[in-house]
């Protein structure tokens, strides 16, 4: 399981500690779909350094509106918690990876 | 999965479809259901060689006729992404996602300017895609500035999953400013500020540096070199996106060099998977 499902339960028990990389999605966004590929590579890639995660905002609205999401996909860095940055729009893998160095 | 996807049905998108055909290439172009080219709204042409006063909408029937008969395959979508993955593309057009090896963007010249405040407020409640976004609005208050032909139908889907929405014609939109800081707070039109917490821009097409991010533009215009690439391997431009003049025997040319160019391209890639 190398992409985690996070909820507003378990949110900062992942995120807490270390660097992760968040893709707030949702099914109806085709956008999102084409996405998910490289979100997946990415969880493989950085297994170990970078907890790859996902939250659904259809299901995660309390999520979605707590890091201001109105666009989707939307890619937040955080570091122990806090938000580093992000992007809004598809950006191609190198792109991504570029933001976790 | 198509060789190469044309974004645009003007001439020069014809045209490239039309010479991908003649090198074996297989094409899906793409039309954006509201978008009218350019070619359509000329009366008469004049200096297109060896068709005089030809009207301009016979012209593109003409040119479509023959894509067709070639068999060049067509889809009504609005493109709204793009995403490079090595050896192929996904393109987001309407509720699909397409892939292609290769792409030639021929959807025209960005008409208009944006607006005041759109592009700093992107992404922070300005959206080009309302079924995209749009239910990140549900309950919401959103303004829909309707430049594209279409725009009423997305409003509707808009209205359909329950946001609030107030509809603004071409005509008020032109004129209006989005504003905010770090979000939308609203829009200003004929002096007056009205609240909003999200602005659907809804045009023809998409600019190409939000279809693409990353694309290197000049100017308003897509940048390419002398062989129609762009900055981003395996995606070309041709027509009125890479520059003036916005003539329609510069277009199909162009068309020509960009669909050459991605045969060679991805004549290039086969090699490089065989050996």
């Amino acid at each position: 399981m190398s992409v985690q499902h996070l909820t507003k339960e378990n949110f900062e028990l992942v995120t807490g500690e270390g660097k992760s990389l968040v893709d707030f999605w949702a099914s109806w966004c085709g956008p999102c779909r084409m996405l998910a590929p490289t979100i997946d590579a990415l969880g493989e890639k950085y297994e170990g350094k970078v907890k790859v995660c996902k939250v659904d905002v259809d299901a995660q609205p309390e999520l979605a509106a707590r890091f201001g999401v109105m666009s989707i996909p939307t890619l937040v860095v955080l570091e122990n918690g806090k938000e580093v940055t992000r992007v809004i729009g598809l950006r191609p893998m190198e792109d991504i990876e570029r933001l976790l160095v | 999965m198509p060789d190469v996807i044309v974004i645009g049905a003007g001439p020069a998108g014809l045209s490239a479809a039309l010479t991908l055909r003649s090198r074996g290439k297989s094409v899906l172009l793409l039309e954006s259901p509201g978008a009218v080219s350019a070619l359509a709204k000329a009366e008469k042409v004049d200096n297109y060689p060896g068709l005089p006063e030809i009207g301009g909408k016979a012209l593109l029937e003409a040119m479509r006729e023959q894509a067709l008969s070639l068999g060049v395959e067509f889809l009504s979508e609005k493109a709204l992404a793009v995403l490079p993955m090595g050896d192929r593309f996904y393109v987001s057009a309407g509720q699909e996602t397409l892939e292609a090896r290769s792409l030639i963007l021929a959807a025209g010249a960005a008409r208009g300017k944006t607006l005041p405040g759109e592009e700093a407020l992107l992404g922070m409640g300005v959206s080009y895609c309302a079924t995209c976004d749009g239910m990140l609005y549900r309950g919401k208050n959103v303004a829909v500035l309707g430049f594209s032909a279409d725009a009423e139908e997305e409003a509707e889907f808009l209205r359909s999953i329950g946001c609030n929405l107030r509809f603004f014609s071409a005509e008020e939109s032109k004129k209006a400013r989005i504003l905010g800081e770090n979000r939308v707070e609203g829009i200003e039109l004929y002096g007056e500020t009205l609240p909003f917490d999200g602005v659907f821009v809804l045009r023809d097409t998409v600019a190409p540096q939000a279809l693409l991010p990353g694309l290197e533009l000049q100017g308003v215009h897509i940048a390419v070199q002398a062989d129609m690439r762009t900055s981003v391997s395996g995606v070309f431009a041709a027509g009125d996106c890479v520059g003036t003049p916005y003539q329609i025997a510069k277009a199909v040319g162009e068309g020509n060099i960009a669909a050459l160019s991605a045969a060679k391209y991805l004549d290039q890639k086969a090699k490089e998977k065989i050996n």
